[in-house]
């Protein structure tokens, strides 16, 4: 006859979950955007290395100062400050100057996350909203541009990167112009809005032109992107829904204008790809329901073409995803689904 | 809106597929279990009123008796499940949670426990009104775990038309293999049962809806329902929770009940298998509902299978005969989805219990999670059947907003089927927030009234 169990275990129903939790899915995210880490390694060199660990170590650690602040536990292991470092990282130009990195990096973590109160409370992405926080303290450095594939860049930083605190960084467009013959300090999108040249898309595609550290090779952030959408950890709603509406928009705005940007610039330029891919599809900031996804992408997609066609501003993306996690709270009441056996929508009170 | 139907035929939008766990049972024959030498029957095993006792302390009563009477309409007598004499009718733990009212029998070691009442019944001569009650005689519930009195899901209003029976043989809890086996096995008295029901509601075809995870059972009843002009089987994708009536009404008929209605407002009244496989058993022969078959399994039992046991028998005394293991274990009545962990070993087997799953100490672990704040990765959205949207029902459980939770996000539409919690990576234990919600809502209500 078999004993007595010493002790009966009591918990609710149901009694088997999935195998997926916040820190598997945060983790898998990382995964996801080391590849992008390292090919901008690969291109723009040291500099951009140390940009990557001075944001993503600042980032950890002004999430657990304001852990150790606020009397709470360790959430360094839910690994969403990583991620917040390295999307902050990855937007930035290779050779921002790192105390500047580290400025972003706080202002992500303190403003955008802990004071909402920490993961899942965030209204915004907060990588974007330490970018937006250095795009307008810092607007020489976020637009100074290095050349990709420079010979040396593995042995010396871009000068800029080691300015020091609250000095204004050295004008890195003489450098440039010594280490990469012909190099114009501007991004595709710049080059194509202030000068009308544009970029042959394949030399977009595969990311050997300048610009952010992540943003440049949009074959490489489709396909980190794509580990996460077959892994159920990004709704590929989202960037479809974005660069679905930004090529139809784009296309319509061309029509009306030849001398608009065609479709496949406007995908594969600047920051859409990485934004599309990483920051929009950020879960806290995008909606819950399932329409409400493809009006979100919908808003982002259009917002940013409008911004970059119409707006004082080469790029858009930034301020398209903040605006769109904005308004995601309010995309959310008017898209709930019709539940079973009702005809009417849940979230009016009419019941 | 009829291109929607092609696409969802055989199943439901939503929902989730958790791991079956259902190779270990599904091929085991039903086993009979002695009887307990002890058994306890709560007067309340079906939902309605409870049953009024009918027998003394001290009285011999003999197997197939009716030892407590039905309350009105919704309430169903009790019959002996052992001979023996009531020990005592005294409050006893069950597995629900609080103590009811049970009628406690010590069992005759040495009787020979043949089943000596009920009177053979000419069903055929009977009107659709005779044969309800004569269901209701029979002390018949859903079996599926519900334990909703049969006869009253029979008897519709006047002014309802019911053209289909549905046959629920979906089983969509991971780890019960009953109503498979009972498929298989008890296959006349399914078809006997199905044209009892049909009789008793008039209804003009019946269906019988299987998942597709059980080939075998679709073959078998395919063959046997082939000489049935009016009974045909409906197979459905196997998805989570595939087996709940209003899924499955949609899944086989593309009908939504509405909301707050029943399955005869579309014309439909469904019963599980196993429920009717017991009704074309017992109402030939005028006998009471005294024993049901169970899955026993989990990996922390020895002999895992599906086993008729007396109703009335103490979990302790099933384990205990099919080698419960060492260690620390969570002992649950009914599937790992919707059942309930029982605080002691001394509960009975009832009538909507379907199963008894022993977990041991590495499958608890495997399940522990860290609650963290919702990250609105919005999979409790997509998991849920009824479209609702748990998490922000969740949210507002957290600021104690149950009043909104009900009135604009019709948080009383929710079955507690737990595919939110199953698949909520933060560990918010959503589901059991909402029944408290619910608990809470009932009580205001009650006191204003």
């Amino acid at each position: 006859m078999a004993q007595r169990p010493q002790h009966i275990e009591l918990r609710t129903s149901p009694h088997l979950h999935q195998a997926d939790s916040v820190e598997t899915i945060m983790r898998n995210v990382v995964y996801a955007l080391l590849p992008l880490c390292g090919y901008a390694v690969y291109q723009f060199g040291l500099s951009a290395l140390a940009l990557i660990l001075v944001v993503t170590i600042t980032c950890m650690a002004t999430e657990q100062l304001f852990n150790h602040l606020s009397s709470r536990a360790n959430t360094l292991t839910d690994a969403s400050a990583i991620i917040t470092g390295l999307l902050l990282a990855l937007t930035l130009p290779p050779g921002f100057p790192l105390w500047m990195g580290a400025v972003a990096g706080f202002v992500a973590i303190a403003l955008g996350k802990a004071l909402f109160g920490g993961l899942g409370c965030n209204l915004f992405n907060p990588a974007l909203v330490g970018r937006a926080f250095v795009q307008a303290a810092f607007p020489t450095a976020i637009s100074s541009w290095t050349p990709a594939f420079f010979s040396g860049r593995f042995s010396q930083f871009v000068p800029s990167s080691l300015a020091l605190p609250f000095t204004h960084p050295v004008d890195v467009g003489g450098w440039s112009q010594a280490v990469a013959d012909g190099f114009s300090g501007a991004t595709p999108l710049a080059l194509h809005k202030f000068e009308g040249l544009t970029t042959p898309v394949m030399e977009l595609f595969t990311g050997s032109v300048a610009g952010s550290s992540g943003e440049t090779s949009a074959l490489l952030i489709l396909i980190c992107g794509s580990y996460l959408a077959l892994r159920r950890m990004l709704d590929w709603r989202i960037p479809v829904a974005i660069l679905g509406s930004a090529a139809l928009l784009s296309a319509l705005l061309q029509l009306l204008s030849p001398s608009n940007p065609d479709p496949l610039f406007m995908l594969f330029s600047g920051g859409l790809m990485l934004g599309a891919v990483f920051m929009a599809t950020d879960m806290v900031g995008s909606p819950v329901t399932p329409l409400g996804v493809w009006v979100y992408g919908l808003l982002i997609g259009s917002l940013t073409i409008i911004i970059r066609i119409y707006g004082g501003l080469n790029e858009g993306v930034m301020y398209a995803i903040l605006l769109a996690n904005a308004a995601s709270p309010l995309i959310e009441a008017v898209t709930q689904p019709r539940i079973y056996g009702r005809s009417n929508q849940g979230g009016n009170h009419d019941a | 809106m009829r291109l929607l139907n092609a696409i969802w035929h055989g199943t439901f939008s939503h929902g989730v597929h958790p791991p079956q766990y259902k190779e270990e049972t599904a091929q085991r024959p039903i086993r009979r279990l002695p009887f307990a030498p002890r058994m306890v029957l709560p007067l309340n095993q079906h939902i309605g009123r409870p049953a009024l006792p009918r027998v003394v302390a001290g009285q011999e009563i003999w197997r197939g008796e009716p030892i407590a009477e039905a309350d009105g309409h919704l309430s169903v007598p009790l019959h002996a499940p052992v001979s023996g004499v009531v020990e005592s009718i005294r409050l006893m733990p069950t597995a629900q949670g609080p103590k009811a009212q049970a009628i406690v029998v010590h069992t005759y070691a040495a009787d020979s426990q043949e089943v000596r009442y009920g009177t053979a019944q000419e069903l055929d001569t009977m009107t659709p009104a005779e044969l309800i009650m004569a269901v209701q005689q029979a002390g018949l519930v859903g079996l599926g775990g519900a334990a909703f009195p049969s006869h009253v899901k029979l008897s519709a209003p006047s002014d309802r038309t019911i053209d289909t029976l549905l046959a629920n043989g979906c089983e969509c809890e991971p780890f019960l293999t009953t109503d498979h086996r009972a498929m298989l096995e008890q296959t006349a008295d399914l078809i006997r049962g199905i044209g009892i029901a049909m009789r008793a509601t008039g209804a003009k075809q019946a269906v019988i809806g299987v998942e597709d995870n059980k080939p075998d059972v679709i073959h078998h009843l395919q063959q046997a329902v082939a000489q049935h002009a009016d009974i045909t089987v409906a197979v459905v994708r196997t998805k989570y929770p595939q087996g709940a009536e209003k899924l499955l009404i949609k899944a086989t008929f593309g009908r939504e009940v509405p909301s707050g209605g029943h399955s005869y407002d579309v014309g439909v009244v469904s019963h599980n298998v196993g429920t009717l496989a017991a009704m074309g058993r017992l109402l030939p022969q005028g006998q009471g509902l005294i024993e049901r078959v169970i899955t026993v399994a989990g990996p922390g039992i020895d002999q895992a299978g599906n086993y008729l046991v007396a109703i009335g028998t103490p979990l302790r005394f099933i384990l205990e005969q099919l080698g419960l293991k060492d260690g620390d274990n969570e002992v649950i009545t009914g599937g790992p989805m919707m059942g309930s962990a029982v605080a002691s070993l001394d509960v009975p087997v009832t009538k909507g219990t379907s199963g008894i799953l022993v977990l041991n100490r590495a499958a608890i672990e495997q399940e522990h999670r860290k609650i963290h704040h919702c990250i609105k990765c919005a999979r409790c959205v997509q998991a849920c059947p009824m479209h609702l949207n748990p998490s922000y029902l969740g949210l507002l459980a957290a600021q104690h907003d149950y009043q909104s939770m009900e009135q604009g996000y019709h948080l009383n539409d929710c079955f507690e089927c737990g595919a939110c919690s199953y698949v909520c990576p933060a560990g918010i234990p959503l589901v059991q927030y909402f029944r408290i919600a619910k608990a809470i809502n009932r009580e205001q209500r009650s006191k204003v009234a």
